[in-house]
């Protein structure tokens, strides 16, 4: 199956112009270097999955693309242009949000909230606000939810609200920050489809994060691997090599194909290498 | 019960009731009961203060509550926010009696900061009272959104460019606006009860959010006509009547949200039945 | 040295036998509270332990309608009060503030009441006064055998569950798993706070008994990580204010205008206030260090391309 995106550039080659650009960033949080010099870039339509172990730095990585961290150096263009502190077109979805159950917020009213979240005023009723929330709950397969309190969903049920929140506002990029962390199987095969669908037919920018990547390869256009600091990025064929993250841990690792998944493993002897047609 | 004095009553009593009720459904929305506690406390030290000076209660009382809400705001940042939140409030509280033990006519006066004095407003109150009431009641109107993002979503808010720091401070400036003018009529320590207990017992009758609004604004009038009537009938203080029907309200509420639980459970399509716990 | 001895301590310091049961009861109830108010800030409970002497309020104006002793009645209500707040649920960490703030509006509602029949039916008007902010030189010595045997029980107890209740106050998950009995050990917490509470309230006055509570603990737990130590030091900076205190108050009957001494609880809560401030500044001036070291590096890493840059080009 050919990737939307790779279908969009066909139909219309302007999509292919990136709609983010990560240039050089380094960052250094309490003097420790957490990132460095890393690049890569976002196409409108595509799903990329923003890989690597805990504590790699993708959260901080999301923050500065978010502009709610400065880098130490390099730069982030969003649609041609640098970064500004004045309204940005990122959609994000954090990765705890604690909704208290008691509440008095319907799913709705929180989807509400991601139009107009940030102006003055009290909001007045208005039908074209209303078919805004209900088209994205809809989007998202969470129509049925719209009118129950969000803080008494199930985790899965209100990534997708948060997900419609972010998106209501129609952003050309949107931002998840392991969203498939303490999903159970079914909702995690269900988000990731639905993001994929969601990239397609919005023709946005969508980036994952996760610490897994097998969840995300039946729909990752690209990857962004992040390990030791330093990032690559492309295709799953070019970057989830031994080679590629050899160098990023500094310390060999092993790719190994299972199936249709993979495996990176720290430490096994080199020479008995499988290597599997994938 | 309605004569020519008690009609200033009446009117300054539900102009608090509709301020207390709007800025304590943000209150408990945002988990900041304690704060709603201090600092009515912490301003009744600056009419102490006022007091003692000689100058108008209601300028100590406004001073005084700026000072705690944004001193916890402030402190806030780096520590604790309930611990800094008990050190304030002790700190003015602190203040309070400092002045009040140089202060030579305490007794009544002391009490009625701290519990209340509702049958005693007279007609100069009423303006201000009015005036304080509309620039709260705007001012919650005017940041209802944002403040409701950043309540909710704190992390997705900075993201889109909201600052939560600063909306706290607007909040906490709010709260301390709302408790300069209640704390003559309620006292300090039944202000924060008229906060609480109507807007606690709101939320579990409704899930929208301005519905909840609302309802806790007529919770809050009805428990406040419902003490001022009790205590002129009484003579007892409108402060225990304040406290009693706020729990009263808010245990019927949860009474209510109780019996209404298992319909909302069987009529939810939800798979797998994960509900919070 | 004599006249140094006379200038920090005012004359007939030492042989007031006010001031010897308050220093001795001030201590002991210093130690006690700042034992429990760690384990009330690690636990993220301050409002309920301020709430819990607020309604102790109730209790001590109970007592006084009733003419029993108000430390009778800051005991029974508080103990009354920690069971109320068990039951609304304040151990779990959501919607706590809110059902401590229900309690709380009701004590205070009720002691409204109490307050206003001590003043119309026994007129005690100095009620108000002592129970609210406290009378540390007008503690009568019968009162201190109930008072050490509550502060003997109040340490007893934390001393008892000290390790269940570290471990449960960290993670109750955690705990849980261990076998901890976390509801039991909860319970047993909020006797000790109660009692603590209460010795506060006797000595500095019901509302401000917090800032015993509080105060020195979180101002021990910036300092230090480690439980024993914060443990230590919360009862050294608790002591030391309360110890201070009293001095500068029996010092301050001879400040101008003479003969009318500042109230204790001010000088002990400011004391207790001061002491956390200096955490804070310790801990601004520790952040500005390390800023100003990483630009002190930045600068050298800077200088240091800069002479490659030249030797390259």
């Amino acid at each position: 199956m050919p990737g939307p995106g790779a279908s969009d550039a066909q139909s219309d080659p302007g999509a292919r112009d990136p709609v983010l650009e990560v240039e050089g960033i380094s960052v250094s949080l309490g003097g420790r270097e957490v990132l460095g010099e890393v690049s890569f870039y976002l196409l409108p339509g595509q799903l990329t999955g923003l890989i690597g172990p805990n504590g790699a730095g993708k959260t901080t990585l999301m923050r500065v693309i978010l502009g709610l961290q400065a880098p130490t150096a390099g730069r982030v263009t969003l649609a041609g242009r640098p970064h500004s502190s004045g309204r940005r077109p990122a959609g994000y979805v954090p990765q705890k949000v604690v909704l208290d159950p008691d509440m008095p917020m319907r799913a709705r009213d929180l989807v509400a909230l991601g139009i107009d979240g940030h102006r003055f005023g009290i909001p007045l009723p208005s039908r074209s606000r209303r078919q805004a929330v209900e088209e994205m709950l809809e989007a998202v397969d969470a129509l049925h939810l719209a009118d129950q309190r969000v803080g008494r969903l199930s985790g899965g049920e209100q990534q997708r609200v948060l997900i419609a929140h972010a998106l209501v506002s129609r952003p050309s990029i949107i931002l998840l920050d392991e969203p498939l962390a303490s999903l159970d199987l079914r909702s995690e095969q269900e988000v990731v489809s639905l993001l994929a669908r969601i990239a397609e037919r919005q023709k946005i920018a969508v980036l994952i994060s996760a610490h897994e990547m097998n969840p995300l390869l039946p729909v990752m256009d690209r990857i962004v691997y992040v390990a030791g600091g330093r990032a690559a990025s492309g295709t799953t064929e070019e970057v989830v090599t031994t080679e590629v993250l050899s160098s990023l841990y500094g310390q060999h690792v092993d790719v190994l194909h299972v199936h249709d998944r993979i495996v990176v493993v720290a430490g096994a002897d080199p020479g008995r290498e499988p290597r599997s047609g994938a | 019960m309605f004569s020519g004095f008690m009609m200033n009553t009446w009117i300054v009593a539900s102009i608090v009731a509709l301020v207390a009720g709007v800025v304590g459904f943000f209150t408990v929305l945002r988990g900041s009961a304690f704060v709603a506690h201090a600092v009515p406390q912490g301003a009744f030290a600056g009419a102490a203060a006022a007091s003692l000076l000689g100058m108008n209660t209601l300028l100590g009382l406004g001073v005084f509550a700026l000072a705690a809400g944004l001193g916890i705001g402030v402190l806030g940042r780096s520590g604790r926010h309930d611990v800094v939140t008990a050190l304030a409030l002790v700190v003015m509280l602190g203040l309070g009696a400092l002045f009040l033990s140089r202060s030579v006519e305490y007794a009544p006066e002391i009490y009625s900061l701290l519990f209340g004095e509702v049958l005693g407003v007279s007609r100069s109150q009423v303006a201000p009272t009015s005036v304080l009431a509309l620039v709260c009641i705007a001012g919650v109107l005017l940041v209802y959104r944002p403040l409701m993002t950043v309540s909710v979503v704190p992390e997705i808010a900075e993201a889109r460019g909201l600052s939560v720091y600063r909306m706290e401070m607007l909040f906490l400036v709010l709260v301390a606006l709302a408790t300069s003018m209640t704390v003559p009529v309620v006292g300090a320590l039944l202000m924060f009860s008229l906060m609480i207990g109507p807007a606690a017992a709101a939320r579990s009758l409704t899930d929208r959010p301005l519905v909840a609004m609302t309802l806790s604004v007529v919770l809050a009038l009805l428990t406040v006509w419902l003490a001022i009537a009790a205590s002129y009938l009484s003579n007892w203080p409108v402060g225990f009547f304040v406290g009693a029907l706020g729990a009263l309200s808010y245990g019927m509420a949860r009474g209510w949200l109780f019996l209404r639980k298992p319909l909302t459970r069987s009529g939810a399509i939800t798979p797998g039945g994960a509900l919070g716990t | 040295m004599g006249q140094m001895s006379t200038l920090v301590f005012a004359p007939g310091f030492f042989h007031s036998g006010a001031v010897g049961v308050a220093v001795a009861v001030g201590g002991a109830v210093a130690v006690v509270s700042a034992c429990v108010g760690v384990f009330t800030v690690i636990r993220g409970q301050s409002f309920a332990g301020h709430a819990l002497s607020d309604v102790a309020t109730t209790g001590g104006s109970g007592a006084f309608v009733l003419g029993v002793s108000p430390l009778t009645g800051y005991v029974v209500l508080g103990l009354a009060a920690a069971a109320a707040m068990d039951l609304v649920g304040i151990q779990r960490a959501r919607g706590r503030d809110v059902a401590t703030g229900i309690v709380l509006g009701a004590g205070l509602g009720l002691s409204a009441l109490f307050l206003y029949f001590d003043t119309t039916m026994r007129a005690t008007t100095g009620a108000t006064m002592t129970i609210l902010f406290g009378s540390m030189f007008a503690i009568s010595s019968s009162t201190i055998p109930l008072i050490a045997v509550l502060a003997a029980v109040a340490l007893g107890v934390t001393a008892l569950v000290y390790r269940p209740l570290m471990l449960s106050s960290l993670d109750q998950e955690i705990a849980r798993a261990a076998g901890v009995p976390v509801r039991l050990v909860g319970v047993l917490y909020l006797l000790g706070l109660a009692i603590a509470v209460a010795l506060s309230a006797v000595t500095i006055g019901a509302i401000l008994s917090t800032a015993l509570l509080v105060g020195p603990a979180a101002t021990a737990l910036r300092i230090s990580r480690r439980p024993a130590t914060a443990l230590a030091l919360a009862s050294l900076i608790g002591v030391g204010s309360v110890w201070l205190g009293i001095v500068l108050a029996y010092d301050s009957f001879y400040w101008p205008p003479r003969g009318h001494g500042w109230p204790v609880s001010f000088f002990v809560v400011t004391l207790v206030f001061v002491f956390y401030l200096f955490t804070e500044a310790r801990v601004l001036h520790r952040l500005a260090r390390s800023r100003a070291a990483l630009a002190r590096l930045a600068a050298r890493f800077a200088v240091h391309r800069q002479a490659r840059i030249q030797a390259g080009g």
